[in-house]
């Protein structure tokens, strides 16, 4: 039974890295800050995986990256307020029940709207993709803002607040590991060579018999739906939801770390959606508190160098033994 | 009959490149389309292919009705094609550019391919296995690892027919196969596509300029200017036809030439 081996091998970096981790805070080796910012470096990066999935494996120029996150965000976030009471507070299982429950609907929701705006949008070649998601952006930012206005609880402009704090280590590191090995198994098997075909030639694809659109709506939507998950766990992160989180303008920063990590590099990816938060995090504290907004300086003056120094993104199309594609034993 | 076109009409805005096109094709055969630059034979190939779709006729494969299917469609049906440009996706392996075309025949579903099931990795290793023994017809087994960017030109060529035969067609489709090739290199083509051919059971039509490939292993001839077919027969007939000479090399005008000898 191939598969409940593999199983297994899936949880056992996710039971290791959260026990390490778990154990390190509990001995105050590492403080709860560093803790947060450790799961929001991962949350981060599942987002930025699944947008290395649309940008750097099928090559859809995608610019509405925030947006699906922040449908993740609010759809797990309004799941949770309106059910994880219901069983009262002490049914641990329940809440991680329905926690679970919302994230992947989160997922879902994310993954249903980008089916809805793909269906029209992915006939389009890439600079017009990037606009009409970028737009897709902009649409969502309003109905964000206007949200309370057909959904009180979402709070709208003012944000959305009283959200449970339900996400720790553990969600934090599944989540991670889980997209890591999906995204890996995924693009190692003949849909993701589809996927790698259509961005390296769409008319060669389509000639070798390769339904060039459906896979263009399949990459889309899987790279989207890991998005609304990580949004799920923001939400239930920092407890506090607000509009502007999910403004175009943060889909640059996702689209940013996929490019300095190296387009179809999942190992790039990681590293840089980990080095993204934590130099941002480890400025604030280096950095003499009147000077902080520096960090907007030094960061885009890292990012021109590195991309001067290493066109290719940091890996180029490297990656770790273990992501790359072994299909056969 | 395995492929039949008739009356393929396609215009790009004022220009008729297609201007009602027919011919059949029959099992097994090997022919060839000639004709100036610029004179629909490209754009044929695209109608058939899917990749245009005509504005009028109709195209035929067996007894179905392709006309106007999209491009992956088509060669589900049978009928795989080269490029002239070549196009190959350049930044993958030798071996990922025939695994993707082989990509409908293998047979596992998403669940094997998120769990890696024993199905999963039997069937890519039966795929790896088929592949490379498909390089090997093309003595291309020692260049699976190697990015197809980085083989030289003759070999880019091969691999291309290579991935094209990887979808395994009935109708092979090969648009100008020795552009940019050497003597030397376009005898070993022709014996190539030959040797193809009878391996793979295949009926093969393709574009060429090359006269001593068209020449020397087509069975049959179509040749094409303005969009029109206007001759075809056997290679010998084509030879010394006179509207296909006229369409090469234009007819003389009886006092410019005269005058232009008397010059010099």
């Amino acid at each position: 039974m191939a598969f409940l081996k593999n199983i297994a091998k899936a949880v056992l970096p996710i039971a290791v890295l959260s026990g390490l981790l778990l154990f390190l805070s509990a001995r105050e080796i590492l403080n709860p800050y560093w803790m947060q910012i450790f799961q929001l470096a991962c949350i981060v990066a599942v987002s930025a995986l699944g947008l290395n999935l649309i940008y750097g494996f099928t090559g859809l120029f995608s610019l509405g990256h925030a947006a699906f996150y922040g449908v993740g965000a609010y759809t797990a976030a309004l799941l949770t307020k309106l059910y994880v009471g219901a069983y009262g507070d002490e049914a641990v299982f329940a809440t991680g029940a329905v926690f679970l429950g919302s994230l992947l609907a989160g997922g879902f929701a994310a993954a249903l709207l980008a089916c809805l705006v793909g269906l029209p949008t992915l006939r389009l070649t890439s600079d017009y993709l990037g606009i009409a998601t970028l737009g897709f952006g902009v649409i969502m930012k309003v109905i964000f803002d206007n949200a309370d206005s057909f959904l009180p609880q979402l709070g709208g402009a003012r944000g959305m607040t009283g959200i449970a704090r339900l996400t720790g280590i553990p969600w934090a590191v599944a989540a991670l590991v889980v997209a890591i090995l999906v995204i890996r198994n995924l693009v190692h098997s003949t849909y993701g060579r589809a996927l790698v075909a259509i961005r390296e030639d769409e008319v060669a694809a389509a000639a070798m018999g390769i339904d060039t659109f459906r896979y263009k709506v399949i990459g889309f939507t899987a790279g989207c739906a890991f998005a609304g998950v990580a949004g799920g766990l923001y939400a239930h992160l920092y407890t506090f939801l607000h509009p502007s989180t999910f403004d175009f303008l943060k889909s640059f920063d996702v689209l940013m770390i996929v490019v300095l990590g190296g387009l179809g590099s999942m190992s790039g990816t990681l590293v840089a959606s980990f080095a993204w938060v934590f130099l941002l995090e480890g400025l604030r504290v280096a950095l003499p508190p009147e000077y902080i907004e520096f960090r907007w300086v030094l960061i885009p003056m890292l990012l021109i160098v590195t991309m001067l120094v290493r066109p290719r993104g940091l890996f180029g199309g490297w990656e770790v033994p273990f992501l790359r594609g072994k299909v056969y034993r | 009959m395995i492929l039949e076109v008739q009356g393929l009409t396609r215009h790009f805005g004022g220009i008729k490149a297609l201007d009602g096109v027919d011919f059949r094709l029959g099992q097994g055969e090997l022919a060839g389309i000639i004709g100036p630059n610029g004179s629909g034979k490209t754009t044929l190939f695209n109608v058939i292919t899917g990749i245009y779709r005509p504005d009028n006729g109709s195209v035929l494969m067996g007894e179905e009705d392709i006309t106007g299917l999209p491009a992956h469609q088509v060669t589900r049906r049978g009928i795989a094609r080269t490029f002239q440009n070549i196009r190959l996706f350049r930044d993958l392996s030798v071996m990922d550019n025939v695994r993707i075309a082989h990509h409908r025949h293998i047979r596992y579903g998403p669940a094997d391919v998120l769990l890696r099931t024993c199905a999963f990795y039997r069937e890519e290793r039966r795929t790896q296995e088929q592949m490379e023994e498909f390089l090997s017809i093309f003595s291309l087994q020692d260049r699976g690892k190697e990015l197809a960017k980085n083989l030289p030109y003759g070999d880019q060529r091969k691999v291309e027919i290579a991935r094209a035969l990887a979808s395994h067609p009935k109708v092979l489709l090969l648009d100008e196969p020795a552009a940019g090739m050497n003597p030397s290199e376009v005898g070993t083509l022709m014996e190539f596509i030959l040797r193809v051919r009878e391996r793979f059971s295949l009926t093969v039509l393709l574009i060429e300029h090359q006269m001593r490939l068209v020449m020397g292993i087509c069975e049959r001839l179509i040749v094409m200017d303005f969009g029109q077919v206007i001759a075809r027969g056997l290679p010998s007939e084509i030879r010394r036809d006179q509207t296909v000479i006229e369409a090469y090399l234009g007819t003389a005008i009886e006092g410019t030439l005269r005058n232009k000898s008397g010059k010099r």
